[in-house]
C-alpha cells in the first residue's frame, strides 16, 4: 500500500519535472522567434509538410465525422422530437469542438510523429551535433520553424475540417434524411456565431503549438539507438493527443463557460 | 594551440574520461588511438562544446572554450563525425555546402554548388553524386561526403573521427594522403580518431593513446615502436595477449 503511494508520488513528481522542462523548452523556443538568423526555406517545407500534406486525412475525417454526427443527432433528437435540429447542431459540434480536436489529434498522429521520429533520428545519428559545429542553431533550425509553421497552418486546417465537417452532415441530411438543401444551409449559418469560429481557429493554433512542441521536444531528448526513437515517438504522440485534449477543455472553459 | 588538462566526463555511472591531459600544436596532426569505448569521440565533443566535461578546462588559442563567442569559434572548426552525420533531408552538394550557403559569409547558390562539387572531388567523388541524397550512398561514400563537408569551408582546425573505417584498403590510403597533404599544404591543424595503424603512420605527427579515461602515451609517431609502453605495443601490434583486457 505504502510502495504503491510511493510510487505514485514519484510518477507525480517526475510528471511535474516533465511538464516543467516542456515549458522551458517552448519559452526557450519562442525566444528564437525575436532573434535571427531565420530560416524560411525550412519554414516553408514546414508548412507543405505540416499543412498541405495533411488535407486529405482531415478532409476525409471531419468528412465521416460529419456525415455520421447528423445521423446520430438525427436518431436521438428523434426521441424529443428535435430532429430538425440536425443542421445547428452538427454546425456548432463541428465547429466549435469536433473539428478542432479531431483535426488536432490527427495532426498528432501525422505531424507529430514524424517530426518527433525524424528529430529523433537526427539526434542520435549525430546530425544534431553535426549542425552545431556548422553554426546552426538546432532550435531556430530545427524546432522553430515545424512549431511556427503548425500554429499557422493547423487553424487552417481546422477552418476546412469544419466546412468539410458540415458538409458531411449537409450530404447525409439532405440525401438521407430528407432536409431541404437551401434550408439546411441557412439554418447551418444563420445559427453560427463569430465567437465558435474564433474559438474554432484558436484552438487549431493552440494544437498545432503543442503538436509540434511536442514532437520537437521529445525527439531532441531522444536517448541514443533505433529503441530512443521509438520511445521518443511514442512519449510525442501521447503526450501531444493528452495535451490537446486538456487544451481543448479547457478552451472550451474559456470561450464558453460565461 | 589546443591544449586540455584535467577533463573529466561522466556519463551516470560511466566514467569515460578520467583527466585527460592532451596538447595540440598548431598545423600539427595528432592522431588519437585507443580501443573502442574509451571516449576517444568524447574528447573531440568536449572541444568543440557538444558535451560539457564535469572538470578540467579545454583552451584553444590560450582561450577557455566556454567563455569564447561560439558562432565564430565553430567556424574555425571542421568536423568529421564518426557515422558521417549526413543531413538525410538535403542532397549532397547542399550537405557539403551547408556552412557556405549559410551565415554571415554565405555565397551564392550557384558557387557554393561550385564549391561543394570540387570538394567532392577532392575525396574521390564525382558531380554525379551531387544532387543524390545521402541514403543512396554507401557508407563509403558518405564518409566522404562527410569528409568533404569537413573541409569545405576551409577550416584551421579539423577533427577527423575515424575517417578510414568502413572504406576498401584503396580508398583508405587515398584519405589517408588527402588529410596528410591538407595538414601540410594548408597547415591545418588536425586531431584523427582511428584504429588503423596504417593511416596513424601515413597521418600522424604525434601520436596519443588514450586507455582508463587517460592519456596512457603521447609521443612522436617514429617512437610508437620503440616507446617500450606495454599498453602502447599491444595496440600498435594487434595482440589479444597484453596489459588491455579484452573480453572473450
Ligand atoms: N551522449 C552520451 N550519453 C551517454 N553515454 C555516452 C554518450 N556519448 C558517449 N557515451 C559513452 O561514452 C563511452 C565512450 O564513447 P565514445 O567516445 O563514442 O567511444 P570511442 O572511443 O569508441 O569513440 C561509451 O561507453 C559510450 O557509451
Ligand atoms: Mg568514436
Amino acid at each position: 500500500m505504502l510502495r504503491a503511494v510511493a510510487g505514485l508520488g514519484r510518477l507525480t513528481l517526475s510528471l511535474v519535472a516533465e511538464i516543467g522542462r516542456m515549458l522551458i523548452f517552448t519559452l526557450e523556443v519562442l525566444s528564437h522567434l525575436v532573434r535571427p538568423p531565420f530560416y524560411p526555406r525550412e519554414f516553408g517545407q514546414a508548412v507543405l509538410a505540416v499543412g498541405w500534406q495533411s488535407l486529405p486525412v482531415v478532409g476525409l475525417t471531419a468528412l465521416f465525422t460529419g456525415g455520421a454526427l447528423a445521423l446520430q443527432i438525427y436518431a436521438g433528437g428523434a426521441r424529443f422530437s428535435a430532429e430538425e435540429l440536425v443542421p445547428q447542431i452538427v454546425a456548432v459540434g463541428m465547429v466549435r469542438e469536433l473539428g478542432p480536436v479531431l483535426v488536432g489529434l490527427m495532426i498528432a498522429a501525422r505531424v507529430t510523429s514524424s517530426i518527433a521520429a525524424e528529430i529523433a533520428t537526427m539526434k542520435v545519428t549525430e546530425q544534431i551535433d553535426a549542425l552545431v559545429t556548422l553554426s546552426t542553431h538546432p532550435m531556430k533550425y530545427l524546432t522553430l520553424p515545424r512549431v511556427l509553421a503548425a500554429m499557422l497552418t493547423v487553424p487552417v486546417l481546422v477552418a476546412v475540417g469544419d466546412v468539410i465537417g458540415i458538409f458531411g452532415g449537409y450530404v447525409v441530411g439532405t440525401w438521407r434524411l430528407g432536409f431541404n438543401p437551401a434550408g439546411y444551409l441557412k439554418n447551418t449559418v444563420d445559427f453560427l456565431e463569430t465567437l465558435d469560429i474564433v474559438s474554432s481557429l484558436a484552438k487549431g493554433a493552440a494544437f498545432g503549438l503543442l503538436a509540434a512542441l511536442a514532437g520537437c521536444y521529445f525527439g531532441m531528448r531522444s536517448s541514443r539507438g533505433a529503441q530512443g526513437v521509438g520511445r521518443a515517438t511514442k512519449s510525442a504522440v501521447v503526450a501531444a493527443s493528452v495535451l490537446i485534449l486538456a487544451a481543448n477543455f479547457i478552451l472550451t472553459e474559456v470561450f464558453f463557460s460565461a | 594551440m589546443i591544449r586540455l588538462s584535467g577533463v573529466q566526463k561522466s556519463f551516470g555511472e560511466n566514467h569515460v574520461l578520467r583527466g585527460v591531459d592532451l596538447e595540440v600544436g598548431r598545423g600539427e596532426s595528432c592522431v588519437v588511438i585507443g580501443g573502442s569505448g574509451t571516449g576517444k569521440s568524447v574528447v573531440l565533443k568536449c572541444i568543440l562544446g557538444l558535451v560539457t566535461p564535469d572538470a578540467g578546462t579545454i583552451e584553444v588559442d590560450g582561450q577557455d572554450v566556454t567563455r569564447v563567442s561560439r558562432d565564430p569559434f565553430l567556424a574555425r572548426f571542421g568536423m568529421l563525425f564518426q557515422g558521417a552525420a549526413l543531413f538525410d533531408s538535403l542532397p549532397v552538394w547542399q550537405n557539403v555546402g551547408f556552412r557556405l550557403l549559410r551565415g554571415e559569409k554565405a555565397r551564392p547558390r550557384r558557387e557554393a554548388r561550385d564549391i561543394a562539387i570540387e570538394k567532392l572531388r577532392r575525396v574521390g567523388l564525382g558531380p554525379e553524386v551531387a544532387d543524390r541524397y545521402p541514403a543512396e550512398l554507401s557508407g563509403g561514400m558518405q564518409k566522404r561526403v562527410g569528409l568533404a563537408r569537413a573541409i569545405a569551408a576551409d577550416p584551421e582546425i579539423i577533427f577527423f573521427d575515424e575517417p578510414t573505417t568502413g572504406l576498401d584498403p584503396i580508398m583508405a590510403g587515398v584519405i589517408n594522403e588527402l588529410i596528410r597533404e591538407i595538414v601540410t599544404e594548408l597547415g591545418v591543424t588536425a586531431v584523427t580518431i582511428t584504429h588503423d595503424m596504417t593511416s596513424v603512420r601515413s597521418i600522424a605527427d604525434r601520436v596519443a593513446m588514450l586507455h582508463g579515461g587517460k592519456i596512457r602515451w603521447t609521443g612522436p609517431v617514429s617512437e610508437i615502436d620503440s616507446a617500450g609502453d606495454p599498453y602502447l605495443d599491444q595496440f600498435v601490434q594487434g595482440r589479444a595477449e597484453g596489459p588491455i583486457e579484452t573480453l572473450r
